[in-house]
């Protein structure tokens, strides 16, 4: 196959640096702001100069959840087809700086809102808490830039398609184009509830807003939203792990279907961070938590091409014994290292997820602080580390440097570190929640409530992890800094593995998106439809906005 | 498409678990009535004080040993807030908020909902064992979101 040797090219890798050092600067504020919560909540410090708690929840939550995580992705993905499917024309590289600067301008004015006090409505902005419209803006153009950026991927696509009739198309590219269409989809969600109800009622071109059709349109959105985080992990773990240990992707076509099978099942789901709310009946409930079931599935699939991955390559290398390919695997090198440890954290937060979309399990936990240690898992952890791992070979790739032995054991130290810290943090965090504990709180004893001072230990335990984590934060900043300004010149290779069997006309069929969009689109309808006419239907009075903070 | 013979067996196993647990849900929210507080009543947010039952909110006694705890919510305060349930008694709590998003969290029981201007949720709780129970808001609502508390004492 072409070139094994490629590189990214050299303009194109320009774009996504520009991704990164947003991201990990994103990262470097977050993570601050992250720490200050956690030592808050312990009880033992206040914020200086009247700063809010929840101004510093917001700027984590909006910074890390949605800054962090959509540049990264964006600027890999943009590698991960420039690298597979060549380089950029002039024109898909120009809208793909449309989209950086379109994100980066609405980044911007989102912080500025937020840190001037006039957005502390977190990243979820329930309404009718009302932010300034510039909030809602900012978040707008983050959106549209990343639409930008997508249409970029798939005109960069089609050209390939174009050109190589009657091919399946690469891989990580594949994988790409389905995260982005992943994502346009949901983002409808959330466009619709920002422009069409949100914006005009904080401008005050309307007054009343419904409640109700603006959080199922964010839930639309928002849990989609974490499988547009995970599925990058995803493709480093199928394309490109293998290749770092040395070894080979399990099947070509199962990667494929298992990301079709994201794309079909993680959009109508959003009513299982609904299912404690009036206004939807339970029957509804039920079929959207039917649905998020569905889910898991892909994952399964993911975690056994993984392990086979690992033991294939562990037993060509002469490993016996039924864990015996365990000790074959390169311990040593970061790059594995980082995403492996990601692996191992989703076990307990895969699990995590089917507690807190079951009915009766979620009554105990919804809105504790259970849920915030369960998405610190899930995204801060599997999905943090693997773009760490990847940054280890993608920053220094794309800046024309190696990275050195030293700061190699850096990376397995960072690694270790957040290990440590994440357990104790969502360790305690998962505790305390199934005690009551609720999430995105201040320090509160509620009255000296005997059960609120119950919570206390395991508020200091989150601390030191929140501390032990700031930790690993600074040392992975050093690290890619390194790597992108520091590290001796050299040529780093962006590992892309070959699939065991060569890929089969199934591979072919994947790519048939009218159909693929066309079941998306009809399971939404099916899921939404009847429980979005009622509540529409059955409205009550809308509400007038709030500023309470 | 290839599917390994150990990958079919752990497909099966894994998809079979989650069929397990869907039935489970499924028959405990269907067939014994475990479903998530979803009351489909709507209000007016702004005429909360003059609408039954939250014009008198406070504890009710329905009939033997049954009770209705009718609860206003507001930024940031519970209407009544602190509530003594005789032990053994089946209380049924409506609550409601007079502006913006709340939680209605009873620390340490199932009694956890969302409490969303315009609508009534609801949620029946047989209240066994003496003693005291925090109530707090769950879902962020401003500055005092932390702030707002109450208890439930359970007495013989």
């Amino acid at each position: 196959m072409m070139g094994e040797t490629m590189k990214v090219d050299r303009r194109d890798a320009k774009l996504t640096l520009a991704h990164l050092y947003v991201a990990f600067i994103a990262l470097a504020l977050g993570g601050l702001a992250g720490l200050l919560q956690t030592l808050v909540r312990s009880g033992k410090f206040n914020l200086p100069a009247g700063i809010s708690y929840y101004t510093i929840l917001t700027t984590h939550g909006v910074l890390l959840g949605l800054v962090l995580t959509t540049f990264f992705i964006i600027g890999f993905q943009f590698a991960a087809v420039s690298r597979t499917s060549g380089a950029f024309s002039d024109r898909v590289r120009f809208w793909g700086w449309v989209g950086f600067w379109t994100m980066t301008i609405g980044t911007a004015m989102t912080a500025f809102f937020i840190l001037t006090g006039q957005a502390a409505v977190l990243y979820t902005f329930y309404a009718p808490l009302q932010a300034h419209a510039g909030f809602y803006l900012g978040l707008t153009l983050v959106v549209v830039g990343s639409w930008i950026s997508g249409f970029a991927i798939f005109a960069h696509y089609a050209r390939w398609k174009k050109q190589n009739p009657g091919k399946a198309s690469p891989l990580l590219t594949f994988m790409s184009v389905t995260n982005m269409i992943l994502w346009l989809v949901c983002t409808l969600g959330v466009a619709a509830t920002v422009l069409f109800q949100l914006l005009p009622w904080s401008l005050g071109i309307t007054d009343r807003i419904n409640i109700l059709v603006s959080r199922t349109l964010f839930w639309y959105f928002g849990h989609p939203l974490v499988y547009f985080w995970l599925l990058p992990a995803y493709m480093i773990w199928y394309v490109v792990i293998p290749k770092v240990i040395g070894g080979k992707i399990f099947s070509d076509s199962l990667a494929r279907l298992a990301f079709i099978l994201f794309l079909i099942f993680s959009i109508p789901v959003g009513f299982h961070h609904q299912l404690l709310e009036p206004g939807i009946t339970p029957f509804w409930k039920y079929v959207q938590v039917i649905l998020t079931f569905m889910v898991v599935i892909p994952s399964l699939m993911t975690a056994f091409a993984m392990f086979a991955t690992f033991e294939s390559y562990g037993r060509s290398k002469g490993a016996t014994g039924l864990f015996g390919w365990l000790r074959k695997l390169p311990w040593g090198d970061a790059r594995f290292f980082a995403p492996f440890v990601g692996m191992l954290f989703f076990i307990p937060g895969g699990a995590g997820g089917i507690i807190n979309a079951s009915h009766q399990l979620d009554q105990v936990v919804h809105n504790t602080v259970w849920v915030t240690g369960h998405f610190h898992l899930t995204i801060a952890t599997t999905v943090v580390l693997t773009f760490f791992g990847a940054a280890y070979w993608l920053i220094p790739h794309l800046s024309g440097r190696v990275m050195t032995k030293a700061m190699n054991r850096l990376a397995i130290i960072q690694t270790v570190v957040w290990a440590i810290g994440m357990t104790f943090m969502s360790g305690s965090m998962h505790f305390a929640g199934l005690l009551g504990a609720p999430r995105r709180s201040a320090f509160s004893t509620y009255g000296n409530s005997p059960q609120a001072l119950e919570w206390i230990p395991y508020q200091i335990a989150q601390a030191v992890g929140g501390t032990i984590l700031f930790i690993g934060i600074i040392l992975v900043l050093v690290i890619v800094t390194n790597l992108a300004f520091f590290a001796p010149k050299g040529e780093t290779e962006f590992p892309v593995a070959e699939a065991a069997e060569p890929a089969e006309r199934t591979a072919l069929a994947m790519e048939n998106w009218k159909l693929w969009i066309g079941i998306t689109v009809a399971l939404i309808l099916i899921a939404y439809t009847i429980p979005f006419v009622d509540m529409i239907q059955n409205a009550p009075p809308g509400s007038k906005g709030y500023k309470l903070w | 498409m290839h599917l390994h013979k150990y990958e079919k067996i752990w497909l099966a196993f894994g998809i079979g678990c989650l069929f397990v647990f869907l039935t489970v849900i499924g028959v405990s929210a269907f067939a014994e009535g475990n479903q998530p507080p979803s009351c489909l009543t709507t209000i007016d947010p702004e005429k909360v004080d003059q609408t039954p039952p939250f014009d008198k909110p406070g504890l009710v006694k329905t009939g033997n040993n049954e009770y209705q705890l009718n609860i206003v919510v507001s930024a940031f305060a519970f209407t009544p807030n602190q509530i003594e349930i005789p032990k053994g008694a089946k209380v049924t709590i409506n609550v409601t908020s007079k502006d913006v998003i709340h939680g209605f969290e009873v620390a340490g029981t199932n009694v956890n909902m969302m409490v969303e201007p315009g609508y009534i949720n609801t949620l029946t709780k047989t209240f066994d064992k003496t003693g005291e129970y925090t109530i707090l808001c769950n879902e962020y609502c401003g500055a005092g979101h932390h702030m707002m508390t109450g208890r439930i004492k359970v007495v013989d």
